[in-house]
């Protein structure tokens, strides 16, 4: 049986990083990365504009062959792991063959949760996770004329302008109260649901499939309080959940996702994990939470990496600030931070209707706990360290809230330049 | 071996905010007089003291955060110039790169859409130019990292210094430059006990090197040059001597190898006093300073006061200038660029006559100041004026190559160690009227060598 010093599981951010983080401390270390893709590496969140053709297929690696030759790295794509038997150490592979592990690091990232709507395995529907997905609904949205899209997240909303701009009648529809619900707050989702309607989109919030069917070679969409929609492209954007059946038996502990302490540990010796997959601890408050952004995967993945290469420079992990950022027909909004507004904070918020420009500021005892911006541009990661550093802010907070931009810099530059 | 880079140096004490940099920055990269366009961006602020600059500028990062957060591979560190790039046609303008970069280096060009960065105009920053104040600079002392890092090295890995002690810099550097063909000669004092020596045997370097007595360095290294040349190979006969064994009892054949110009490169590692052996005064012990040998304190009966060193340092650079040597050069490891064009041309010059090099050497240990303060020090002294960096030769007589023409206040040297903390004001007015001296001194010398 193959043996190998460190396993990643998975290839994408969080992998990506272990990995450059292990070669760091340990270049002599063996190295195998088996994933279930089959392609090179690349990132979920660049599939929206696989869809939209604005990026090939073909151009989306984060990392050619040569990057796994350097490193010296065993990669394996196109092979999932089946079972993990933490007592032997042992990957057993859907190829039939086992790998023999002294440390693993489970990067697995996340499927698309799938919604139990009665008639949905009765009708042929798309999701949005791998390049497979995005070439597949490339190619059926040519065709389409009349799409649904369930989900009012930013992979729905992504494919849905996608879908707009391709000549589609998009209809989207949210069980929640508005759009984009937990990244982007009310007014953003207001601002960003005016931008759909403008170029034809139809929106339906608080509103919840209940059936589907299929009738000549349509998709018939029945609505909770009677109304049906008829779909010759049904997307499913429902959100994301990682997949954990093959850590059965294996004893990791997990609950939405693999729970992790600080330096990315499971509950079991030797068995790391990152990004999508994990669950880790929030920066707002002690409980784990799934944190499924870009930024953290990578932040995850390097702490991973150093935790199982014994790489005593380790910080552990700050807990997960949420950060996004959306882009929507040119105009864009970023979130940082929580949109919660604890007991005792403030919000301040200014909206200008004219040029569409919103922003919002969430402060508690002269800290920044989250800032949100429409068409308002502001340097993320330096709000991203205001906050993570808990910076007063008490004597700037006036002029941070008029000018985020600038002020954000003066701060950057005089506290961590 | 990894590289190192050059990169744009900002000095915000000499910035008052004129913005040229951004008018240069963007009338060449869009044409545009709209400096909110510029790559890098000054921003003043009011404080109690008056106006204050920051900056906002891509660093391009050793470790960059914007390239491992973007999903479409847009951003890649270029591993011969430093730079990040940025490929246009890959971009998704998703700006999570901004969500990575924590210094507002790459932001968002309002006018096209699209993320922006400081690409460093391909190795000829339009913005340092443009600057009339000298607050930007373009450090390209990277250069001499990535050449020096290709000779072999040939000091013995690992040596017995102290943490923060920067003459394994030096001996490294001065080393490899000089190459394989070549007689050191180490006395007693910091360098041999780092290791040049050997440990167990075995010498610490992979050339000929010797361990002459404090009194002889010079002499016995002149013999050896001449033995060499007696049998016709050309060789660089180098000695790496402390302040000690050059100033003090090491002197007399320092000045005679000096005055018969034996060709040889005489470099003094100056820390300023004894420090391997007990960190006792030397004559290039600086007037004040602690030392075991210059304590601070009451005497055991109580009689007198002493306050550190109560005599001046001997200004032994100056001293080998009165030798009319064939090179006469101070330097510091703070400012390397000077240090190196001072070392090719001390080799050039040991192949004809003496060739004399004092570099100053802060001493953690001895001096008192934190491990990782050491670069800072060896700044800070020259900033002050209380080290000058200049050079002579016969022809060109002394001239400045790193003046300083508005120095810091010389408290500012002194507080960065522990040896003057116990320095009185009147003290402290002493060593401020010797640097004024001394810069009087040398300055008088530069005047007369371009009267020449």
């Amino acid at each position: 049986m193959e043996q190998t010093q460190y396993l990643i599981v998975g290839s994408s951010h969080a992998a990506l990083e272990a990995i450059t983080a292990i070669r760091m401390h340990d270049g002599e270390g063996s190295i195998t990365l088996v994933t279930r893709d089959p392609h090179l590496p690349y990132s979920p969140t660049v599939l929206p504009y696989v869809v939209s053709g604005r990026s090939a297929p073909d151009n989306i690696a984060l990392r050619d062959a040569a990057f796994f030759e350097q490193n010296r790295v065993g990669y394996r794509p196109g092979v999932a792991v089946t079972r993990l038997d933490t007592t032997r150490k042992v990957a057993e592979l859907a190829d039939g063959s086992a790998i023999g592990y002294a440390k693993v690091v489970l990067a697995t990232g996340a499927s698309p949760a799938i919604p139990p709507i009665p008639g949905l395995d009765q009708v042929s529907y798309h999701v949005l996770r791998t390049l497979d997905d995005a070439t597949r609904l490339r190619e059926a949205m040519q065709r389409s004329r009349q799409a649904v899209v369930l989900g009012a997240g930013l992979v729905g909303m992504h494919a849905a302008e996608n879908l707009v701009k391709a000549g589609a009648n998009v209809t989207i529809v949210e069980m929640g109260p508005h759009l984009t619900s937990g990244y982007f707050d009310q007014t953003a989702a207001g601002l960003i649901e005016q931008a759909f309607v403008e170029n034809g989109a139809k929106i339906r919030t608080r509103s919840r499939v209940v059936g589907l069917a299929p009738e000549g070679g349509e998709i018939v969409v029945a609505l909770e309080g009677g109304d049906t929609l008829r779909a010759d492209l049904l997307l499913v954007a429902t959100g994301v959940r990682p997949e954990l059946d093959y850590l059965d038996g294996s004893g990791v502990a997990t609950d939405r996702g693999i729970l992790v302490d600080d330096t990315m540990r499971t509950n079991v010796e030797g068995v790391w994990a990152a990004g999508d997959c994990a669950q880790a601890r929030s920066f707002y408050g002690d409980e784990p939470v799934m944190n499924a952004i870009l930024p953290d995967a990578t932040v995850q993945g390097r702490i991973a990496g150093m935790a199982m290469a014994g790489d005593p420079g380790l910080k552990p992990y700050a807990g997960g600030v949420p950060l996004n950022t959306y882009h929507f027909f040119g105009r864009h909004a970023i979130s940082v931070g929580s949109s919660a507004v604890p007991e005792g904070a403030q919000e301040r918020v200014r909206f200008d209707p004219a040029s569409g420009r919103h922003l919002k500021l969430i402060m508690k005892d002269g800290r920044l706990l989250g800032i949100y911006g429409v068409n308002e541009f502001f340097d993320a990661g330096v709000m991203a360290q205001l906050i993570q550093r808990r910076t007063d802010l008490s004597a700037v907070q006036d002029r941070l809230f008029e000018q985020p931009l600038t002020v954000g810099r003066e701060l950057m530059s005089q506290i961590w330049r | 071996m990894g590289r190192s880079f050059n990169t744009i140096a900002f000095d915000p004490s000499k910035c008052d905010g004129c913005g040229d940099c951004m008018r240069a920055c963007a009338s060449v990269k869009y044409d545009s007089e709209d400096t909110s366009r510029s790559l890098i961006q000054i921003l003043g602020r009011e404080t109690d003291k008056g106006s204050a600059f920051e900056l906002a500028l891509c660093r391009q990062c050793g470790d960059p955060k914007c390239t491992t957060v973007c999903p479409a591979g847009a951003l890649t560190k270029n591993g011969e110039s430093g730079v990040i790039e940025w490929d246009g046609s890959k971009c998704v303008d998703c700006l999570l790169c901004t969500i990575g970069c924590s210094y507002a280096g790459i932001a968002l060009d309002e006018t096209t859409g699209r993320v922006s960065k400081c690409d460093t105009c391909a190795g000829n920053p339009a913005c340092v130019p443009a600057c009339p104040h000298g607050a930007l600079r373009y450090v390209t002392t990277s250069n001499i990292y990535n050449e020096v890092g290709d000779w072999e090295d040939l000091f013995a890995p690992g040596l017995a210094g102290c943490q923060g002690c920067n003459t394994e810099l030096l001996m490294r550097h001065t080393l490899r430059r000089v190459g394989p063909d070549t007689v050191l000669a180490t006395p007693p004092g910091c360098v041999p006990g780092m290791g040049s020596v050997g440990f167990n045997g075995t010498t610490g370097t992979k050339v000929p090197v010797f361990h002459p007595l404090l009194t002889n360095t010079a002499a016995m290294l002149a013999g050896i040059k001449r033995q060499y040349k007696r049998v016709g190979r050309e060789i660089t006969a180098l000695a790496i001597a402390g302040d000690g064994g050059a100033s003090d009892v090491g002197f007399q054949s320092l000045s005679g190898a000096a005055e018969r110009g034996e060709q040889m490169l005489f470099m003094v590692v100056d820390n300023e006093g004894y420090m391997n052996t007990g960190m006792q005064r030397s004559s290039c012990t600086p007037y004040g300073a602690w030392t075991s040998t210059t304590p601070v304190g009451k005497s055991s009966d109580g009689s007198h006061l002493s306050q550190g060193k109560t005599q001046d340092a001997k200004n032994l650079p100056l001293i080998m200038v009165n030798h009319r040597c064939a090179y006469v050069a101070t330097a510091s490891t703070a400012y390397m660029e000077d240090l190196y064009e001072k070392l090719d041309k001390a080799i050039q010059a040991s192949k004809t006559g003496f060739a004399y090099l004092h570099v100053y050497s802060p001493c953690t240990t001895g001096w008192r100041f934190p491990t990782d303060q050491n670069m800072e020090v060896a700044r800070k002294a020259v900033e002050t004026n209380f080290v000058m960096l200049w050079e002579y030769t016969p022809d060109t007589g002394v001239h400045f190559t790193r003046p300083v023409d508005k120095p810091l206040p010389v408290t500012d040297y002194l507080k960065a160690m522990g040896r003057f903390r116990h320095l009185s004001p009147e003290q402290i007015e002493h060593i401020q009227k010797k640097v004024e001296e001394n810069r009087r001194i040398v300055e008088r010398l530069a005047e007369n060598a371009h009267a020449a």
